[in-house]
């Protein structure tokens, strides 16, 4: 069973290929990382996943069925949730507000003209709050979270759509260590039912939390394989520095 | 029971300072008829007709973040809708009012589903050029609307048979229409559907992602936002018995936008402030200072740009502000 399938998904603006005849299979319940270096497409590559941008070429099945032509909310409402680069919240609503939102969604009666408790969503809300260390900064405006913490908000917020397919725009950016360590066990204890596509600069991050690697250069896949195999790869090297044999870029969890 | 997440909804939350003022205030504005003189009474009455009109259009400006410089075309439809009923028909109260607020909400859904496709300057351009299409009908299509003559002898309306002609009657007539129209938007506010119009004000491309459809949400509001102010013109018509194409022109449009603006956009009850305002400038103030009332109008407005960019609204804000670290 596969979550996601992309079958020579391009993109092109102008002259650019932004992304180039991907295909890329992600298995249901797996956590998949997405690597490579600064300008190789990841980002876009997540826009097409998600609908924010049409592709040129190619399609995109979401758990077998195409949804090239559908728009970023039908998506959503099939199960695709995400995380942006760039924070993107409700900046004047306080933090419950923003995951309320998205709850509501899917837990409350988000059509109701009249006032409701949703008690379902609150609940939902309160757990994921909880879950990312936002209890203590719940009546707080958006806009007045460090950067961390909006990326904690963030990942409430992309959850409390009850996702089948999460991705995850580099999550850990600005985040402390402390915080990128909390990351990690949180998307390490999320249900085998979410199905994770991780973008992540911190290659830590990605070998300690994804099962298998696709790494992207110039907008075409390079590798997909184990973490291990990912980090042995010459031609890996080779992409993100330029030559082969250059210092240790994996330092953290090098193999040995 | 209470939770600390109960304590702060989703919604506008309602202080208890908030409430007793709001009592205070209904209270005072039922005992008018009894002690104030029945001109002065009118012009309340006036200034309760547009502040519902300035109320309706704080649901797009304020609340969904779609400010429309053509709003007064759903209440003047409103209005010509009641007084042609009121002439042609019957002036048995309640008819021409929900009348008025149907065809203000037709005319709402037959414009806005191209209207809110739009948004910022493109929406106030559309929703410009919609209010002058419909002004332009109403002046030619004289045989309903009497053209540039206006809609005049228009009987009282009747309430169980017998017609409101005291000035008294009349304006607790409007007061509890009034008092209906905003709580509705209150409630409307208050509820999921309003939180979903502020998500789209703050962020329309996070509330796609979130697997919204920020089309539904907003031509529902310009609907509702169309009934009210519907329902408002319907008030109008009983209030002052003449229906002139200038209560759907430009100016009108403008007035309850600035309105909204100077009394605190997305609060609801900051634009009825300023719509008391803006009418006791231009109907109270304006003839003693020879028409020069929308001088002092436009002075006002700078003057709360620069001193209060919140409106009204921000200064009851900066007393009652929470500390964003205080726990809920």
């Amino acid at each position: 069973m596969t979550a996601l399938e992309l079958r020579g998904v391009g993109r092109q603006f102008g002259a650019l290929r932004a992304v180039d005849d991907v295909d890329l299979t992600v298995a249901a319940g797996t956590r998949h990382g997405l690597i490579g270096p600064n300008g190789a497409g990841k980002s876009t590559l997540f826009k097409l996943i998600a609908g924010t941008l049409r592709v040129s070429a190619g399609s995109v099945l979401l758990a077998g069925r195409d949804v090239t032509g559908l728009r970023e909310s039908q998506r959503a409402r099939l199960g695709i949730s995400q995380t942006l680069q760039h924070s993107s919240l409700f900046l004047p609503l306080s933090v419950q507000q923003n995951v309320l939102l998205a709850a509501q969604r899917r837990h409350g009666n988000p059509g109701s003209l009249w006032p409701r408790r949703q008690a379902a969503a609150r609940d939902r809300m309160g757990e994921l709050l909880a879950a990312v260390g936002l209890s203590t900064r719940r009546s707080a405006p958006a806009g007045d979270l460090s950067h961390g913490e909006r990326r904690q908000l963030e990942i409430a917020v992309a959850l409390a759509c009850e996702p089948s397919l999460l991705l995850l725009d580099e999550p850990a950016a600005g985040m402390s260590p402390a915080e990128g360590d909390r990351l990690v066990e949180l998307v390490q204890a999320l249900p085998r039912e979410v199905t994770v596509l991780i973008v992540e600069h911190d290659l830590d991050v990605v070998f300690r939390v994804a099962e298998s690697v696709t790494v992207l250069h110039l907008g075409q896949v390079l590798l997909t394989g184990s973490p291990s195999q990912v980090r042995e790869s010459a031609s890996v090297r080779e992409a993100y520095l330029g030559t082969a044999d250059r210092a240790e870029l994996f330092v953290q969890g090098g193999p040995g | 029971m209470s939770t600390p997440a109960d304590a702060e909804t989703v919604t506008t939350r309602t202080r208890p300072v908030g409430a007793a003022i709001g009592l205070l205030v209904v209270v005072g504005l039922a005992l008018v008829p009894l002690f104030v003189a029945p001109y002065e009474t009118t012009i309340i009455g006036r200034i309760l007709i547009f502040a519902l009109l300035a109320v309706s259009l704080d649901l797009l400006v304020g609340i969904t973040g779609l400010p429309s410089l053509g709003h007064a075309a759903y209440f003047g439809i409103g209005a010509y809708t009641a007084g042609w009923l009121t002439i042609n028909v019957t002036a048995e109260a309640p008819i021409p009012l929900l009348a008025a607020a149907g065809a203000g909400a037709l005319a709402a859904a037959a414009t806005g589903w191209l209207a809110v496709r739009s948004g910022g300057i493109f929406f106030l351009m559309l929703t410009l050029a919609i209010g002058e299409l419909i002004f332009q009908l109403a002046q030619s299509w004289e045989s309903v609307t009497g053209g540039s003559n206006g809609l005049y002898g228009i009987p009282a309306v009747q309430l169980a048979g017998s017609p409101l002609v005291l000035a008294g009657l009349r304006y607790w007539y409007v007061l509890a229409v009034f008092l209906i129209g905003y709580a509705v938007l209150r409630l409307v506010s208050a509820s999921p559907f309003g939180a979903v119009l502020r998500g789209i004000r703050d962020n329309e491309p996070r509330m796609r992602s979130l697997g919204y459809s920020p089309f539904r949400y907003k031509l529902v509001a310009f609907v509702l936002a169309g009934a009210v102010a519907g329902l408002a013109g319907g008030l109008l018509t009983a209030q002052q018995r003449l229906v002139t194409t200038a209560d759907l022109g430009f100016t009108t449009a403008a007035l309850a936008l600035l309105a909204v603006v100077i009394g605190g956009a997305g609060t609801l009850w900051g634009p009825c402030l300023g719509a008391a305002l803006v009418v006791l400038i231009r109907d109270a103030l304006g003839p003693r200072l020879d028409g020069h009332g929308p001088l002092v109008l436009g002075l006002v407005f700078i003057l709360t740009v620069y001193l209060l960019p919140r409106g009204f609204a921000g200064l009851a804000g900066l007393r009652f502000r929470r500390r964003p670290a205080e726990p809920a």
